[in-house]
């Protein structure tokens, strides 16, 4: 049976075929991430240069954050920007109501969250933030996490400090929070056994299958995800993460998750905020 | 969806006669497939933006189909040479039969 090991040698050469051609394509596809970094804040950070996430997608996609018309992040900005002087509530009152101009007193409020509450005694973030005065200053049904007009509020805010660095406090009453998330984005989980380090800090810029690795950046948040064409909040897209490395994730909003934004915006401290950032 | 404000952004408004405008529109739209499936496994009904018109003066100048394929919030950007001065008018059409409309005025001088 001399055909059988021709159609072996056969099978041979198209796996070789197939294994090298995407290899080839990948390398002239990589989108040029190095050299697009700042330096790190603290000489404790994990990396020599911290990039945003920005530079880890195709330029089709950086084009598309670029140019304000066609970034459809921008409708949530608009949305957002309608509700906040939207009277509701028992207090008959807005956003505006209080804080004026957002474009005045929101400036470089978001780039620092999250943020220690002295009244709750422990850090909020900027779903959290918005809540507490709908709940308070408003008299109004908080908005429920992941609803489109909290994270077009969020997104409108967090657009005010865009440009702006990333300027989170770790110290202070904080800290043990700041530890908590370090402990927790180096912890494994899942059935892949997987730590948040083992891809955005050991291996961003690597492909992981048809994903191309960044360093996990929290300076875009909330994003236009292409894939789910909506405005995505940070703590959503953690959710995602954790799914893909099959563990139970964490609670949107839950201590665990603000721990967690804490610490991985200190990885990010100094980027400009990109609100509303466009990704895949 | 009557609360829905398009962006239109055109590259000028004021054109010598044979001159080209340049259009860009994007419209918020959540463009549901009609594919996809509800947690009890029952299927979404279809709801797009199935048409996109451009007229001058009630007369149409472009206009595109629209299917299932297309992503939520639908962009064009198109290319027009307008023959007369006058008021642009953008509708986009759903499934439920409502429309989202704007306005653009331009001179052709």
């Amino acid at each position: 049976m001399p055909s059988v090991p021709l159609r072996v040698a056969l099978a041979a050469a198209v796996i070789l075929a197939s294994a090298v051609a995407p290899q080839a394509q990948d390398g002239a596809e990589r989108p040029a991430w190095q050299g697009h970094g700042i330096k790190p804040q603290s000489p404790d950070s994990p990396f020599d240069q911290v990039v945003s996430g920005l530079y880890f997608r195709s330029k089709e996609t950086q084009a598309m954050q670029a140019d304000d018309f066609n970034n459809p992040g921008f409708l949530a900005v608009e949305q957002g920007e309608e509700l906040w002087s939207k009277l509701d509530g028992a207090a008959g009152k807005s956003c505006a109501s209080c804080h004026n101009e957002a474009a005045a007193s929101m400036k470089g409020v978001a780039a620092a969250y999250p943020k220690w509450n002295e009244k709750l005694g422990k850090p909020v973030n900027l779903e959290q933030r918005i809540d507490l005065c709908r709940k308070g200053a408003m008299k109004a049904e908080p908005w429920a996490f992941g609803s489109p007009e909290l994270t077009a509020m969020t997104t409108y805010l967090r657009n005010q400090s865009r440009g702006m660095p990333v300027a989170v406090k770790v110290d202070g009453p904080m800290t043990p929070w700041f530890e908590r998330g370090k402990a927790l984005y180096y912890q494994r989980n899942g059935q892949l056994d997987l730590a948040c380090a083992s891809c955005h800090q050991s291996n961003h810029g690597k492909y992981l299958r048809a994903d191309f690795l960044s360093q996990g950046q929290s300076n875009g948040f909330p994003v236009y995800r292409l894939r789910d064409q909506r405005l995505v909040p940070l703590h959503e897209r953690m959710e995602g993460c954790m799914q893909d490395v099959r563990a139970t994730p964490f609670k949107p909003l839950s201590d665990e998750f603000i721990a967690l934004e804490t610490y991985v915006a200190w990885r990010g401290l100094g980027l400009p905020v990109e609100t509303p950032a466009v990704r895949n | 969806m009557a609360d829905v404000k398009p962006r239109i952004k055109l590259d000028k408004k004021d054109v010598a006669k044979g001159g080209v405008i340049e259009v860009k529109t994007l419209v918020s739209h959540t463009m549901e497939s009609g594919q996809r499936k509800d947690k009890d496994g029952k299927t979404i009904p279809r709801k797009i933006l199935n048409t996109f018109t451009c007229d001058l003066n009630g007369k149409m100048i472009f206009s595109a189909n629209m299917e299932g394929a297309v992503s939520a919030n639908p962009y064009f950007q198109f290319k027009i040479k307008p023959a007369e001065s006058g008021t642009l008018t953008f509708t986009w059409t759903d499934d439920d039969g409502s429309k989202i409309q704007a306005t653009e005025q331009i001179k052709v001088s």
